[in-house]
Order: structure tokens, then sequence, then C-alpha cells
């Protein structure tokens, strides 16, 4: 015990020294935001991506000045998507000075929900984690800023509706999903809107981690029979659905993903573009390299003599990155100018981001207005499709049946 | 530790079994005390604290593991299940009977203990690898029962946020408060271990661990110590998911799934099999080599490189550098850290003659 305790000391000292070193100082000009990534963990998929999409946006407004004059800067930390990490890189992002968090998967957000309330920093999750998270009142500190998977079924749905002509009544409809809380998320308002509209739905279990779902597809392409899928599923899994429909003769152009089974990568790993035509992805940041941002950011690249990054090949996590960024970059933006040009406090900057309306970076975020009660911004999303080996836009950004996720939101208070 | 005896000059039972022998070491025992007690949450920014308390919270549960697989034997890759018991059953009672957490916290711990007893009931029958299976059967049964019962879970996001624990009045909320609370439990722990293995309990662990027939033999009810076994081993991790459910304030099963039983097998076989000293060790280890590896890699490439860039080199280098050091202390000691102590100690003990 002595022993033990001594070496303890000892190492607690070490980590001290070297981290008291290293410390720079907050200076008076710097804004420092903490960002909280998996890059190594079971979804470095979407961390190798979506993380540099993050940095390359904040280097884009530190090259042209900041802020309203104060750079910002970004402390990353990568937790490999374990729980007790997220806390340590909390502390640290709040030793630092921080003021706002991008948290990162749905166990670390749960985990931070309580701290973060009580250190009053806020916290976003963009499209995962609770869907209860966007209401204002009940989580003041929680920021989901995208379409949470509540607002994602009801979309499917309603694109489900519009695919099938307009009425979903007597059709069937089959939800695929990933066995766990957040592919369970969903169902409870996608069975309300059922009964609203009339159809009939199944769900369809994967269980973790998803390479195998062979019954469950031939369940629903031979026995089910439904005339729309939706499929809500992680990691792997996405990509072995797509080639199990495409093994059992099922069409693609009657499945519609959930956001994270929409990327390129995922329709790469399931035998490229060719086998999945047709395949429907939901997403709520804008897709492809068409747009002014991205365009800004390779002249960047170029005026250091480098080439743009090979991360934007997989546009839809690194455009979700940008779109996390430039959201954080929004709200601080507010918040200095609330101050009148004075350095934010992380409750101002939490009232800058109550404050986003109608910012759409060019069209590639949706029109999110973010309010003290809503912190969601509407659930607004996208349909892309697969089409001729690329992805194309399939209609503009919309929402949906929000009157049945209010009463949802409602019912759980 | 720092000091060596110059003769042994026992002359009853009690002073042979001490746990500390010589008055020195009580006097090193008690400043530890003072410096972790005091000097430690006075001086040091709460960020290092939050970081102490995730260690402290790791000692628990990996003393409970090496109960089992260090001093018993019977491979276990389920603990972290058990946590997830022990971590429901707090939250329930606390949220829906409103128990302060020193009921709580027994009760998750009893509540794994019950659990951890039955999965433990193939280890009567099968041994090592297999054991390993039938554990792992475990950690998935639980895992599926709590994700598809909403009595357990509370509802689809299968996460029930807890109130802060209360204590003399007062929320238990800031780290440096959490960390006085995390200390008390796990000196608790560490010294229930201590004591536990030197017991008539523990020596018929290690006998059963060492030779389960001969031990048997010799008389020690090899179906009522294996239970046992499991059992305490389950309480421990039951009581470090009560901990984790208090720290973070809510109990979500995701945070106890596979790969957490995986890192605390690694915190005792890097530590040492067999020792409460080396649990110690490893749980500091592993919990805290990522964050040193960071923390100094952070001012040393940022020299070098910009933010982005360095955020992916530090990623991916500290996972290299951690494997690579773990197999190093592996290779150095294979018997593990608290080993790898005990010799330096004997070195420096007759030093500088070589024996």
């Amino acid at each position: 015990m002595s022993i033990s305790t001594s070496w303890r000391t000892a190492a607690i000292t070490a980590g001290a020294i070297a981290l008291a070193a290293g410390a720079a100082q907050a200076q008076d000009k710097e804004i420092v935001i903490g960002l909280q990534c998996d890059r190594t963990g079971p979804t470095q998929i979407v961390g190798t991506v979506l993380c540099p999409g993050y940095h390359d946006y904040i280097n884009l407004v530190n090259s042209k000045g900041g802020v309203e004059g104060y750079k910002i800067k970004a402390i990353e930390i990568d937790h490999e998507y374990k729980v007790p990490p997220a806390m340590e890189a909390h502390e640290r992002f709040k030793k630092d000075g921080a003021v706002l968090e991008g948290v990162y998967g749905t166990p670390q957000i749960a985990a931070l929900t309580k701290k973060l309330e009580e250190d009053k920093i806020l916290g976003t999750s963009p499209g995962f984690g609770t869907a209860a998270a966007a209401d204002g009142k009940r989580y003041p500190y929680i920021f989901p800023i995208a379409a949470s998977y509540w607002s994602q079924g009801a979309a499917a749905v309603d694109f489900a509706k519009r695919q099938l002509g307009g009425s979903l009544k007597g059709k069937k409809i089959a939800y695929i999903y990933f066995d766990n809380p957040a592919g369970k998320e969903p169902i409870a308002v996608i069975e309300d809107l059922a009964k609203i509209e009339g159809f009939e739905m199944r769900t369809f279990a994967v269980p973790s981690p998803g390479v195998e779902m062979a019954a469950q597809v031939l369940d629903i392409t031979g026995r089910f029979k439904p005339d729309f899928v939706i499929a809500h599923l992680f990691g792997r899994a996405p990509s072995v659905s797509i080639k199990e429909f495409k093994g059992k003769g099922y069409p693609l152009s009657k499945v519609v993903s959930l956001v994270w089974g929409s990327s390129e990568a995922d329709i790469q790993a399931a035998g490229g573009y060719g086998v999945a035509e047709g395949y429907h992805t939901m997403q709520f940041a804008g897709v492809g390299s068409d747009f002014q941002v991205i365009k800004d950011i390779n002249a960047m690249y170029k005026a250091q003599g480098k080439s743009p990054p090979k991360e934007q090949e997989t546009s839809v996590y690194y455009n979700r990155g940008l779109m996390i960024a430039a959201l954080h970059v929004e709200a601080i933006r507010n918040a200095v100018k609330a101050k009148g040009g004075a350095k934010p406090t992380s409750e101002d900057v939490k009232n800058g981001m109550e404050a986003l309306k109608d910012f759409t970076l060019g069209g590639m975020v949706p029109p999110i207005t973010v309010t003290p009660e809503d912190h969601e911004g509407g659930g607004w999303v996208q349909v892309w499709t697969v089409k001729g080996g690329k992805l194309v836009k399939d209609g503009e950004w919309f929402q949906a049946y929000r009157d049945v996720i209010k009463k949802h939101l409602q019912a759980i208070n | 530790m720092l000091h060596r005896e110059s003769g042994v000059f026992k002359t009853s039972y009690a002073a042979d079994m001490a746990l500390y022998p010589l008055p020195i070491a009580r006097w090193t025992v008690a400043a530890v005390i003072l410096l972790f007690a005091v000097v430690l949450p006075l001086t040091v920014h709460e960020y290092y604290l939050s970081i102490v308390n995730l260690v402290l919270i790791a000692i628990v549960g990996a003393l409970g593991l090496n109960i089992l697989v260090g001093y018993t034997g019977q491979i276990s890759v389920g603990h972290a299940a058990f946590m997830s018991v022990g971590a429901y059953t707090a939250a329930n009672l606390a949220v829906h009977l409103h128990l302060p957490f020193w009921v709580t916290l027994p009760a998750g711990g009893l509540m794994a203990a019950l659990i951890g007893g039955i999965v433990g009931i193939p280890s009567l029958r099968i041994k090592g690898l297999y054991l390993a299976i039938a554990t792992l059967a475990g950690q998935l049964i639980i895992e599926w029962i709590i994700n598809h019962t909403p009595a357990i879970s509370g509802g689809a996001q299968a996460s029930i946020e807890v109130p802060r624990p209360v204590f003399m009045g007062r929320q238990i909320k800031t780290q440096g408060q959490l960390y006085y609370f995390l200390l008390f439990f796990a000196v608790l722990a560490t010294l229930a271990t201590l004591n536990l293995v030197r017991s008539r309990i523990g020596r018929a662990f290690v006998a059963i661990r060492d030779q389960d027939i001969a031990a048997e033999i010799i008389g020690i009810n090899i179906f009522r110590y294996k239970l046992l076994s499991f059992a305490i081993s389950s309480f421990y991790a039951g009581v470090c998911g009560v901990l984790y459910t208090y720290y973070f304030g809510i109990a979500n099963y995701e945070a106890f799934q596979i790969g957490v039983s995986i890192d605390y097998l690694a915190m005792i076989i890097i530590g040492g099999l067999g020792s409460v000293l080396g649990t110690i060790f490893g749980a500091i280890f592993v919990t805290m080599l990522p964050i040193v590896l960071r923390l100094t890699m952070e001012p040393l490439g940022g020299l070098f490189f910009d933010a982005g860039e360095l955020s992916s080199i530090i990623a991916s280098t500290r996972l290299i550098l951690f494997g690579c050091l773990i197999i190093f202390f592996l290779v150095v000691e294979p018997e593990g850290l608290n080993r790898l102590w005990r010799n330096i100690r004997n070195y420096f003990r007759v030093w500088p003659f070589s024996y």
C-alpha cells in the first residue's frame, strides 16, 4: 500500500510537470474550443474524416483574421470512443478555458450531460445522443444542432411517403436497425406515424457488431415484402446491408438510410456506386465539394503550397466537420457581437448558440434556427441518392411531422 | 519501500501477520495518507484530480478482477457486465426509491455478486479458455437483457440519470468532492483485499489457483470457494459500476461493454496477477499512460505541426506507443509491474553489493 501510493504520486507529478511545461497561457485575443474525437476507436471511419474537416474550417476562419478579431484555438482530444476519457477531456477543456465543447458519441454525451450543466459549458451532439436533448428547457447545456434520431425517423417516413406516391395507407415499411439504444430510439416515433398514416411497420434488429444480417434481410425481402425500408445502422453494418439487399434482389431505390449509414465510405465498402445504385442516404449537412466554403479552404491550402486534403473525398463526414465548426464559430460570433466585442464567457456562447438564425453556409447547412426551447434547430435533413456513380441531391432541405416530434418531447417531461 | 530491515525479530504470530511490520513502514503509510488526503487535493488543479478519480474507480474494479483471475485462477471476460448490473441497481434504487448512496452502493455490489455467482456456475465444470467463453456469454447476455428490459434500463435510451450523492446535507459534485468520495472507497477496497487475501478465504483461493484437485483433497470446498470468488469479484465490480454511475451522474450500459472487460484484464496482467500492489500499478498504467503520452506529445509536437495535423499524429502515435510500452514492460518482466518494482527494490536493499 505504502509502496503503491508513492509510485502513484511520482506518476502524477511527472504528468503534472509535463503538462505545466507545455500549457500555453490563454491569450487575450484567443478563444478556446474543445473538440472530442474518435480517430482510433470503433467509429474511426467517421472521426478520421470529420475532425480534419473541423480543423480546416477553424484554420480558414483564423486565416481570414478570426472571429471579430479573436483567433480560435481548437483543442482536440481523441477518446477512442471510451467513456472515462470523455470526462478527462471535459476537465481538460475546462482547465484551458474552453467556451464550448464538441462532444462525440452517444455514451459520451450521456456521461457528460450532468457535468456540462454543472460547469455551465455547452456541449454539442450533432446527429447522435438522446432525442430528448432537443428540449432546451430540460437540457439547457446540450445542443444537438442537427436532426435527432426522432426527426430522422420521421423524415424517413415522409420521404417514403413521397416516393410511394403521396400516401402510405395500407403500405408496409420495414425498419432495420442496430440493436442498441441509438438504433431503437426512432421506433416510438415511427410506430406513432404508422397509426397516423395507416401503414404497417415491422422492426428487424441487427445485433452488434452488425456484420451478419442475412437472416434479417431475408426475413424482410422474402417474408415481409415491404414497400419501403428504413435502415438505421452504424459502423460496418450499412455496407453489409447494401450488399445483402442487393444480393436478395430488393431494389435499393426503396431503401433509405439514416445519417450514420450514408457516407461514400459505406457505399465503397459495399462494392462501389454500381452496386449501391438507387440507395437513398439521409444527410444533415450538404454532400460533395461544390460549396463556396470548400473552395475557400482549397484556396487556403493552395496559398500554403499544398494540395487539398484527401479527406474531402469522403465529403459526407468532411462536410459534417465543417458544419459543426461553422455552427460553433457562429455561436461565438453572436456572443462577441452581443458583448460589443468583449471576450465572451461560456454562458455568452450558450446565448449566442441560442441566437442562431437561418445560418446556411451557402447551402451546406440547413436553415437552422436554435432557440432556448429548441436546441435541435428544426430537425432539417436532405436526402441524397446514389445515381450514376455519385451522390445526387434528391430535393431540398425538409423537416417532417414536427407536431408528432413535439408531442413526444412533451411526453417525456 | 524506502527503508530496509536489519533482521527478523518477530516474537509473536500477531507481529508476523502485521500488514506493516516496522514502525517506519507505518510512518510511511501515515505520510502517504496525509499526502493523498490533504496535500494533493489542496495543491493540484481540479483537472489532475479528475484523472486521479478515474484511476481510483479503476482500482476498485481491477482489485475485484484480480481476486478472481489473479488469486483464484478463474478467467473472466465478463467483468464490465457486472459493473453495469451494479450501476443499474443503484440507479433504479436512487431514482425510484430515493435511497442515499450508502444504501445503493452496497446494494449494487450485492446484486452484482448474486448475478456474478450465477455466471460463475460454469466454472465448476470448465477451466481456462472454456471458462473465458462462458463468461463472455455472461457479458453478452447481461448486455442484451439490460438493453431489452425497459424496467431495468429505464426506456429506449437505456440510461438513467441519477442525482449527485449527498453527504451530510451537501451534494458531492465537483472533482474535489468526488475525489474524497472515491478515495474513501478505493482505500476501503484496497484494505479489504489486503485482508481478504491473507485470510482463510484468500488462502483457499490461492490453493484452488495453484492446483484445484490438491485443494479439494486438503479439504477445501471447491464448489463454495469458486462461487464465492466470483461473488466477491463481482461485488467489487458492482461497486465500481456504482462509482462510475455517481461519477458521471448517469447509468448507461454502453459504458460497460466488452472492451471495458478487456481493459480491466489488461490492467491486472500488466500490473501483476495475484498482487494488490500490482493491481494499483496496472490501474494507474492503463488509465494514465494514454493521458501522459498525450500531455508530453502536445508541447513537443506543437513545435513542428499545426493543431489539426498534430491531433491526427498524436492520436495514432499514442496508440502505437501505448502498445509498445505494454509489450516492453511485459517482455522485461512477464510477471508485471509489481514484480518489476520488487526486483528494483531488492536490488537496492543490498546495494552496493550484488547479494
